[in-house]
């Protein structure tokens, strides 16, 4: 490797992003002067890409492929930008001698002119595709959000039907999106609070992890509540949830208090 | 990939510049040549199905918003691919927000992948390389790319000092790098 000794190993690190703390500081120092050294990195790196592809797994299930056709076929493109290798070609007229620069300006100019009537009028037609785009969803967008108001209005009369004859039940609707951390939760029939009491509500991890609060909340007079995207940690797949009797100050840290409504999965 | 499927003929930069017109047939092509090479290697760092469909998706997606961000004249796909499939997985594991942008990643690979059977032959001499590594070296090498640890935690792991550690992992890539050029 033509690279310095005495920077090699951290080299190898620093391609595998294992190296820290202060000798990794040295090498991006070491790195900022030395094309020697940052030309190895690369080699590492495309050698490791190398690592990277001897991984034989399954292949991926169908449904991922269908998320993802289902994902651009609603999304909208926004302008896309050019390839970075051809964002940095500039100056190539400087290898043409002067003569031939000027000649090639000139028809270069022309065919700029001509190009730039063409992509106006691809511009106009885009720009009237976008904007008839734009109200449509903006059309859409208006429906969620009335949809969403009307869920989280609390003047909205929130009735529930049980079969004729039976008491209503406290009953909770947890809708939980683990990709965007998205959780909404509906209560409804909750006992009213007792003195220095409050529900707390819990997420419960699959993977067996301890419970994640996941909001305090009182229900208003007639026993409903509503909790929209408490904070929560990155990517946790849920087994349940389920909301519990606690002191006002809540139980941070694991659930303490009586269980109200627990969660029977869909 | 099968020699039947039709769309082996076309370029993988054919297709990224397809995409970058907004064509899904081409997306759909991309997808289905390089998904298990992105879900094999998402799934080896992760172990766990559902994230590593997360970052499948999640990589597609940034490629259809940003087909640019790929730059043939300095990687092939495959790699570069892989490359990013690592970090973004990395990046899960430890639970943290990616740490670099995919139009920053930049892989120099030498060797020919264009193809399956380049590819194949190439991952063929990866492996040996591996497999004839003493097991202490592979394994810290390993836990490096694969688990994301720094070189201090796989000292505390292995209980082995840290130069030894380093040296393990530099003898590791050397001779990798000496399989490969044979």
């Amino acid at each position: 490797m033509s690279v310095h000794e005495q920077f090699a190993e951290d080299l190898a690190l620093y391609a595998l992003g294992s190296l820290d703390g202060a000798e990794c500081h040295a090498l991006e120092k070491h790195l900022d002067g030395c094309a020697s050294c940052r030309r190895e990195l690369e080699l590492l790196r495309g050698d490791l890409s190398l690592l990277a592809l001897t991984t034989a797994g399954p292949k991926p299930p169908a449904r991922a492929r269908q998320r993802l056709m289902s994902a651009i076929a609603n999304e909208p493109r926004l302008p896309v930008a050019a390839p970075a290798s051809e964002r940095q070609q500039r100056f190539w007229w400087t290898a043409l001698g002067w003569p031939a620069f000027r000649w090639a300006a000139t028809a270069a100019l022309v065919v700029v002119c001509v190009g730039l009537l063409r992509q106006n009028s691809t511009l106009r037609q885009d720009l009237a595709s976008l904007r008839a785009r734009f109200t449509d969803q903006g059309s859409k967008l208006e429906q969620v959000n009335e949809v969403v108001a009307t869920l989280l209005d609390p003047d909205a009369q929130k009735i529930e039907l049980v079969a004729v004859g039976n008491k209503p039940q406290p009953r909770g609707k947890a809708i939980y999106q683990r990709r965007n951390r998205n959780l909404i939760f509906f209560a409804s029939n909750l006992p009213p609070l007792p003195a220095e009491k409050i529900y707390e509500l819990w997420l419960f991890p699959a993977n067996g992890g301890a419970p994640i609060a996941a909001g305090l909340f009182r229900p208003d007079a007639r026993g409903s509540a509503t909790v929209v995207n408490p904070p929560l940690p990155e990517g946790v797949e849920a087994k349940n949830f389920a909301v519990t009797l606690e002191p006002e100050s809540g139980s941070h840290e694991s659930p303490r208090g009586t269980p109200v409504i627990v969660g029977v999965g869909e | 990939m099968p020699s039947a499927d039709p769309n082996a003929m076309t370029s993988d930069l054919a297709l990224v510049t397809a995409i970058r017109s907004d064509d899904q047939g081409a997306m759909t092509a991309l997808y289905d040549r390089y998904s298990p090479i992105v879900y094999s290697v998402a799934l080896r760092v992760l172990q766990d199905t559902g994230a590593a469909e997360d970052v499948l998706q999640d990589i597609f997606m940034q490629l259809w918003r940003n087909p640019g961000a790929f730059d043939a004249s300095r990687g092939n796909l495959a790699a570069w691919l892989a490359v990013i499939a690592r970090n973004r997985a990395i990046d899960a594991l430890r639970r943290r927000r990616p740490e670099s942008d995919i139009e920053d990643v930049v892989v120099s690979v030498e060797h020919d992948l264009a193809s399956e059977a380049d590819r194949s032959r190439t991952m063929d001499k990866v492996r040996g390389a591996l497999q004839a590594m003493p097991a202490p070296q592979r394994s810290a090498l390993e836990m490096a790319y694969f688990e994301g640890l720094t070189h201090s935690q796989i000292a505390g792991k292995t209980g082995e000092p840290l130069g030894t550690i380093k040296t393990r992992i530099r003898a590791g890539l050397l001779a990798l790098r000496k399989v490969l050029a044979v």
